[in-house]
């Protein structure tokens, strides 16, 4: 059988970065391709590639047996492919109707033919099963009703291709059923889906074939009945670790951060400790809770119920201050967004929150002091700058992040919280970066280290916690946890099924 | 390509500490500076009675008012925001002010009082942006209404008069004084200047304004408590409000209800021509001087050459759009 797309031998590189490495992927009429991979396996990219919206360096793009160039998503859309994106792309204050067919409403000398919009998002909806008029607002929709909207709209286009990035993600059982009925429908009108998700169980309800990347790379195509979920998850992740971690044998300390039956900002019922010395990993999907609940321990968000205690004495966590000030430092996982405060020097975004300690009682600088302060960093960091004043925007990935963390290390802490802390950042500065977490723990400080990077979190983590959905999936320790384990406690496989 | 490794070129030269003397990046970010001289050469050459000491400190003088409110406006859109109240806020306590010294309170006791009524009308904006979370625009909106409104209520609508007494001359020479040959308005003027130069750069307070204004979640999460630091910039622009008010009343002997209409805005395009982004996070106190002359010495030389007040205005709107395309053109 002939593929209506096939993308073969696929080639892009970023700056730091190949984020596909002869990746190939094929969509054939009737059938329903799953994609699979762990995150920054390739799959965006691949998509975006076969939208347009990137240029490949090197490799094919067959579409209805003639090669192609798609110069943007209109293009490539024009052409029948549709794309799904897993954040919405609507517009919350007008109404279903006009967000479906935005840009391109019918019209008759230049007035918008509201009864036949109506009429034709009528019957889109019926098929989907939405129970809304047309007129509602966006607004006043649930996240799994915008995202049938959202479905509704690709619907529109009378696509050959669809492609779905985890659709159901945000949607409730019976509205995954829903769509379930309507991929069932396409598949029946012979048009071509590609349908990416974590979640393995629904592959096997919905999908045909199973498309697995890895690192970039195309793994294999094969048909979903020659596969099981361990089949699956062992093609996902397996390659081998090599010896970029820097092991450290310590005699860990006293137990210094309890947390109990935390809950809030999406985090159920979390509960864990961190001995000093120790480094714990927090494994687990994107979106799985993670970083919700290093906000909680770092008083960045509400919590409903539950502790924190930090040496044994309980915090009262109203803001990140707080909890600096108890002794837990946070470098977020988007230094950009809210990591670094990108218009100021290498400088003041190091000492913003140590800054108190070269001051005086009056609030003046001492220039001298933070300046010695700050050097001393650039020179244990091994940070890349052409001096301290130089506007952190200026250095590249691996140097921002090296500064994102020296703030945080700056602040001397008991718990050193990182986030993602090699995302973006190019293979030498991450060696660095690990040399220098090892180097904190024999200071006896605590780390906890959210990667998803799983390479990472087996290299370095004593013990690694998995999250699902805000809660804690499962908990192993470094001599049990390897990437097979760690996957299905992320996509909530139970730990009785493992056994 | 090429254009864009050019820029960023430029920007990386720009942004080091040490940028050579008359460089092309020197030239650039004292661009202001420049203007202001050729302003003051030309005019200079048209009109003979421009460069005298006289007509200097008297434009000096007559710039302070605006340029002192600057300076607080300047720490307010260095934080991303803009406070529209420093008009009202000037006209509600200058009322204060002219009743006080019309009661005869002592001169330095009114004129604390009438500074410490800024700070505190200030922090009302404040604390409407920080806790409501309401958009500094809007923000300032309400409390410049509302000041008007209360100002209006205070004064019954007409001027209040500091009277003839003793107490009443004293304070007038706030105004009207001279201290070694320059006017009292000018010595305030440069003191606040000082003031927020050494707040801005050498305090820790002044580096918290930058990093809000910069990347509010990342000042947060670097555990500054950036509610504070945002009543503290409005409450210390209501307090240049003040300080501006107090020169005016002082000046006139009376304190009118209307006073400091659209002074708001001269302070803003003072703010925006020294070169300070209404984006936040970037600006500097020197150039907001420099903008408030420009704009000084601008009207002074059109009163000068005759031209129209109808014409100053249209004189003053090109200057300011000329400077911000300039500006962003080499961004």
């Amino acid at each position: 059988m002939q593929p209506i797309l096939k993308l073969q031998d696929i080639d892009k590189s970023f700056p730091s970065v190949k984020a596909l490495n002869r990746a190939s992927l094929n969509v054939y009429c009737g059938k329903v391709m799953a994609l699979v991979g762990e995150n920054g396996a390739g799959k965006s990219t691949m998509m975006k590639v076969l939208t347009g919206i990137y240029q490949p360096d090197a490799g094919l793009i067959e579409y209805q047996g003639t090669a192609v160039q798609f110069r943007g998503p209109k293009d490539s859309q024009d052409q029948g492919i549709s794309i799904i994106h897993q954040e919405l792309n609507l517009i919350q204050e007008l109404s279903i109707a006009e967000n479906i067919f935005l840009g391109r409403e019918p019209t008759r000398y230049g007035k918008i033919q509201w009864q036949q919009l109506y009429a034709d998002v009528e019957k889109l909806l019926q098929r989907l099963n939405i129970k809304h008029h047309p007129r509602t607002r966006l607004g006043n929709l649930s996240i799994g009703e915008q995202q049938m909207v959202e479905i509704a709209k690709a619907l529109s286009f009378q696509s050959k291709v669809i492609i779905m990035d985890e659709p159901t993600d945000a949607l409730t059982d019976t509205e995954t059923d829903s769509l379930f009925q309507v991929i069932q429908q396409l598949r029946e009108q012979g048009q071509g889906i590609v349908y990416i998700s974590h979640r393995l169980k629904e592959i096997f309800r919905i999908c045909d074939d199973v498309t697995i990347f890895r690192d970039g790379e195309f793994i294999e195509q094969t048909p979903v009945a020659d596969l099981t979920e361990d089949l699956i998850i062992e093609k996902m992740v397996g390659r081998s670790l090599d010896d970029q971690f820097p092991q450290v044998d310590l005699e860990l300390g006293e137990v210094c951060l309890q947390v109990n039956n935390l809950c809030g900002n999406g985090v159920v019922d979390a509960s864990f400790s961190l001995r000093s010395g120790e480094i714990l990993g927090f494994s687990g999907l994107m979106g799985a809770g993670r970083t919700e609940l290093m906000k909680l321990i770092y008083g960045d968000a509400q919590i409903r119920s539950g502790e924190v205690i930090l040496n044994g004495q309980t915090l009262n966590l109203r803001s990140p201050k707080d909890a600096l000030t108890a002794g837990i430092s946070y470098v977020s996982e988007d230094r950009k967004a809210d990591g670094l405060v990108l218009s100021m020097s290498v400088k003041e975004n190091m000492s913003l929150s140590s800054l108190a300690e070269f001051c005086t009682s009056s609030g003046r600088i001492e220039h001298r002091k933070e300046k010695q302060a700050v050097q001393k960093f650039i020179d244990l960091f091994r940070i890349k700058t052409p001096g301290q004043n130089q506007i952190i925007k200026n250095l590249s990935g691996g140097n921002q992040q090296k500064v994102a963390i020296a703030k945080g290390v700056m602040k001397q802490p008991k718990v050193l919280i990182l986030d993602e802390p090699t995302r973006g950042v190019d293979v030498g500065a991450r060696q660095e970066i690990y040399q220098l977490i090892n180097r904190f723990r024999r200071d006896g400080m605590a780390i906890i280290l959210v990667s998803s990077d799983m390479p990472e979190i087996l290299g370095m983590s004593d013990r690694i916690v998995v999250m699902c959905m805000g809660k804690l999936s499962g908990e192993f320790s470094r001599e049990q946890a390897n990437q097979e384990l760690l996957m299905a406690a992320a996509v909530g496989k139970k730990a009785e099924e493992l056994a | 390509m090429t254009t864009n490794s050019a820029t960023t070129k430029i920007a990386t030269q720009n942004q080091d500490t040490e940028i050579k003397l008359f460089s092309k990046a020197w030239l650039f970010q004292e661009k202001s500076l420049i203007a202001l001289l050729l302003l003051i050469a030309v005019v200079s050459f048209i009109s003979p009675n421009f460069f005298s000491v006289d007509n200097m400190l008297n434009t000096l003088r007559q710039t302070s008012v605006n340029a002192i409110i600057a300076v607080g406006m300047t720490m307010v859109i260095i934080t991303a925001g803009i406070d529209l109240s420093v008009g009202a806020v000037l006209a509600l306590s200058g009322a204060f002010a002219a009743s006080l010294i019309a009661q005869e309170v002592n001169v330095v006791l009114a004129v604390i009082i009438t500074l410490f009524s800024g700070l505190v009308l200030g922090a009302m904006s404040g604390v409407i942006v920080a806790q409501g979370k309401v958009q500094p625009f809007i923000a300032t909106l309400v409390t410049m209404t509302a000041l008007r409104g209360v100002t209006m209520v205070f004064t019954d609508g007409r001027p209040i008069s500091t009277g003839y007494t003793e107490n009443a001359d004293m304070f007038s020479w706030l105004g009207t004084g001279y201290l070694l040959g320059v006017p009292v308005p000018v010595w305030i003027m440069v003191s606040i200047f000082a003031i927020g130069w050494y707040l801005l750069n050498h305090t820790r307070t002044g580096r918290h304004i930058y990093a809000l204004g910069g990347n509010e979640d990342a000042t947060r999460l670097s555990g500054i408590n950036v509610n504070r630091i945002k009543i503290i910039v409005y409450s210390l622009c209501g307090l240049t409000a003040a300080i501006a008010s107090i020169i005016i009343t002082a000046r006139l002997s009376s304190a009118q209800p209307t006073a400091g209409l659209g002074y708001e805005l001269d302070a803003i395009a003072a703010v925006v021509l020294g070169g300070t982004s209404l984006m936040g996070g970037r600006g500097r106190i020197m150039g907001t001087l420099i903008g408030a002359l420009i704009i000084g010495f601008l009207n002074n030389a059109l009163n000068l050459l005759d031209v129209s007040s109808y014409y100053q205005m249209l004189a003053k709107a090109s200057v300011i759009l000329l400077a911000v395309i300039v500006d962003n053109r080499n961004k």
